[in-house]
């Protein structure tokens, strides 16, 4: 499967090998691994909770793959996403693109994280000192995803 | 038409629900209209009220207000996303 949403921690080492086992053809293999920060805003997060929306999710990961796979020539995608409670430094999330050469591999890394940030029904709650909170999406996200429709709209 | 109706996130801690399923009055034909029907209830209900930062999905696709809804949706309101 490309696409997993887990509690379970990942081995970030072994996810790079499975992308490319086997596959000769393979040059590249761009990565991208999300980390829970112990600061947020000026605030500092003793730990985050991930709640999801079972079902969706997944579904919705599995199209912004599909959609990078159409915009780009690329061998292998795994997508990792984990929901529960985190601490400062847990990992949350692993994109890994496999291609033949870097350009493509690197484009559709970003494109996918910057989609998941703005289409996978994720939602973040911090522990801070003054209590829990949830985490407000940033505008900064929806014009990350936003320039991928200005280049597809240019193509 | 019976649709089941889903609440995620800060959305669901502001209405104390996490999901119902409800008989749609005649004249709710939309997530839109969905939308403004559950704000009407009043109170905390708000949260749901035209121009308030909500996200909607249909059937676990996200949707905009002028989406028909179906008998047996599966119909989620909920605040924009803030994984990865």
């Amino acid at each position: 499967m490309s696409v997993s949403v887990q509690t379970e921690d990942f081995d970030v080492g072994a996810e790079i090998a499975a992308l490319s086992a086997g596959r000769t053809e393979i040059g590249a293999v761009a990565t991208f691994t999300g980390l829970v920060r112990s600061d947020n805003d000026g605030n500092s997060v003793s730990a985050m909770t991930l709640e999801h929306y079972p079902g969706m999710t997944e579904k919705a990961l599995e199209e912004i793959v599909a959609e990078a796979r159409g915009r780009w020539r690329v061998d292998a995608v795994k997508v990792i996403h984990r929901h529960g409670r985190l601490e400062p430094g847990d990992r949350i999330v692993f994109v890994g693109v496999a291609g033949a050469h870097r350009g493509e591999a690197f484009a559709a890394c970003e494109f996918i994280m910057d989609y998941l940030k703005t289409r996978a029904p994720f939602w973040k709650k911090e522990e801070t000192p003054e209590g829990s909170r949830w985490v407000d999406a940033r505008d900064s996200d929806d014009s990350a995803a936003a320039r991928w429709e200005d280049i597809e709209a240019r193509r | 038409m019976t649709v089941r109706i889903l609440y995620f996130a800060a959305l669901r801690d502001a209405v104390g629900l996490s999901d119902e399923s409800m008989a749609l009055p005649s004249g709710v034909g939309t997530i839109g209209e969905l939308q403004c029907f559950l704000a009407d209830r009043g109170g905390d209900w708000a949260v749901l009220s035209p121009g308030r930062n909500v996200r909607a999905a249909r059937n676990q696709r996200m949707v905009q207000s002028g989406e028909t809804v179906a008998p047996g949706d599966e119909v989620a309101f909920f605040p924009p996303v803030t994984g990865g």
